[in-house]
């Protein structure tokens, strides 16, 4: 087994064993992604960072991550300014990006984008999210977060609340947690469930899921509350997205219940589904999760490009 | 079948034990303007049919399909079977069977897949289950179980 060279697109392209592998060597990045120890591992190299739509914590959690290997990044952070405009083909970009930096981290609005990227590129390229597709490194960061909290993934009850149709980190996660024997509830409004494939994969991988409709009911069992913002960008009109913003919530009366380790993830951003009250308590996890961004990241680039770091 | 009363071809191609109604599609899908001018396509509609109940038949003159034709008619008629006469004669006769990949059939039924993007790529589709047949795009992962509105 080895991650040198190879691409990263969807998280199946990783088996379980991988996965544990890349967060112990994101546990081992820990102090030099705090800036406690200095490290030149990726020194010499260079990532590009080719981003067709906006994006603040994966860009920046790749820069901050190639920075402390001691390696440098070009970007993409702006398309209006690149050949696209005219008409070039993402193919051609790709082909063209390959040749001037050593792995490519790739986010676009189509679906599929990142797997015509890893064809056509000879370097490893990283998905940072395509469309409403798979977002992997996130997951990585997920699972990573509710490792540190818990010391194991198996056997978590972990609830997924809010935008499952289109929030594309839940995809990539229920996966993830599947094959970790995590168990899954899910609670999303109306309208908003995983999608039938999502669902019928998990249901072929032999997933533990329930539904629950009520939220205060799914939070007393659980080990992780996982909340996704309502994706308003993907709706295909403002009417629809109205019917349902605002229709979950999560605060101190929500959580009044829950298990005492209780812990409340959100990939950011949030836009209200998370009362700021919860923001003070040992329960918020999510900006421990936008950090632990760096790490995760940096164990990802070292083992791709195939570099000893910690 | 003597009563169909269609004439037997010389060489060509017999499609047979297609599905009752699909006749019209797996014509769709040969291309009437590829054909040889001189050529006659047969159709025979609504056959009774001991293994299937109901069948259409599709004969053409002069035409053998390429394997991407074969691919599409398995998709919508996978209970089909393509005979190759030559000179009168059966001379091979099979059951139409998909790959475990398909390339360049269908358009990806998800309009923002980059293969609906003007990339200068084929569309592929993985075989996720034979029966019923329910593909999954290889790029945007979207799944496909409906083919007769998506066939390229």
């Amino acid at each position: 087994m080895t991650l040198k060279g190879r691409d990263l697109v969807s998280i199946r392209d990783l088996s379980r064993e991988e996965i544990e592998e890349i967060l112990r060597t994101a546990r081992r990045m820990l102090p030099i992604s705090e800036g406690r120890r200095a490290s030149r591992a990726l020194q010499g190299r260079i990532l590009t960072l080719a981003f067709f739509e906006p994006s603040t914590r994966t860009r920046l959690s790749f820069e901050s991550a190639m920075l402390r290997l001691g390696g440098q990044y070009i970007t993409i952070a702006d398309p209006a300014s690149t050949s696209t405009r005219k008409g070039e083909s993402l193919s051609d970009t790709i082909r063209m990006l390959s040749g001037y930096a050593d792995a490519i981290v790739l986010r676009h609005p189509n679906e599929g984008a990142t797997r015509l990227a890893a064809q056509v590129s000879d370097r490893p390229v990283i998905s940072a999210g395509d469309g409403a597709g798979q977002h992997p490194s996130q997951t990585l960061v997920d699972l990573a977060t509710m490792h540190e909290a818990f010391g194991t993934l198996t056997g978590l009850r972990v609830v997924l609340l809010g935008d499952l149709k289109f929030g594309r980190t839940v995809h990539s996660l229920a996966h993830a947690l599947a094959l970790f024997g995590a168990e899954i509830v899910l609670s999303h409004p109306p309208g908003l469930g995983l999608p039938v494939e999502v669902r019928e994969h998990l249901d072929q991988m032999g997933a533990r899921i329930s539904q629950s409709d009520q939220l205060h009911q799914a939070v007393r069992e659980a080990d992780v509350l996982y909340v996704t913002r309502i994706q308003r960008e993907r709706f295909p009109d403002e009417a629809e997205y109205r019917k349902v913003a605002g229709s979950y919530r999560v605060d101190a009366t929500v959580l009044g219940g829950a298990k005492a380790r209780l812990i409340v993830m959100h990939p950011l951003p949030r836009t209200g589904e998370i009362a700021p009250e919860v923001d003070g308590t040992p329960r918020a996890a999510y900006f421990r999760q936008a950090f632990l961004g760096v790490p995760v990241r940096m164990a990802l680039l070292s083992l791709l490009l195939g570099v000893k770091a910690a | 079948m003597r009563e169909l009363k269609i004439t037997p071809i010389k060489n060509g191609t017999v499609i047979d034990h297609i599905g009752n109604g699909l006749a019209l599609e797996v014509l769709r899908i040969i291309g009437v303007k590829e054909l040889d001018r001189d050529s006659t396509v047969s159709l025979a509609l609504h056959v009774r049919s001991q293994k299937i109940g109901w069948k259409d038949i599709v004969k053409v003159e002069n035409m053998e399909l390429s394997p991407r034709k074969v691919n599409a008619i398995a998709l919508i008629a996978p209970t089909a079977t393509i005979s190759i006469i030559r000179d009168f004669k059966v001379r091979e006769k099979r059951a139409v069977d998909l790959p475990d990949r398909i390339a360049g059939v269908l358009a990806c039924p998800n309009p923002n897949c980059i293969t609906n993007q003007h990339e200068p790529l084929e569309s592929e589709f993985e075989v996720v289950r034979r029966r019923p047949v329910v593909l999954r795009c290889f790029y945007c992962e979207r799944q496909v179980d409906e083919f007769l509105p998506h066939l390229a």
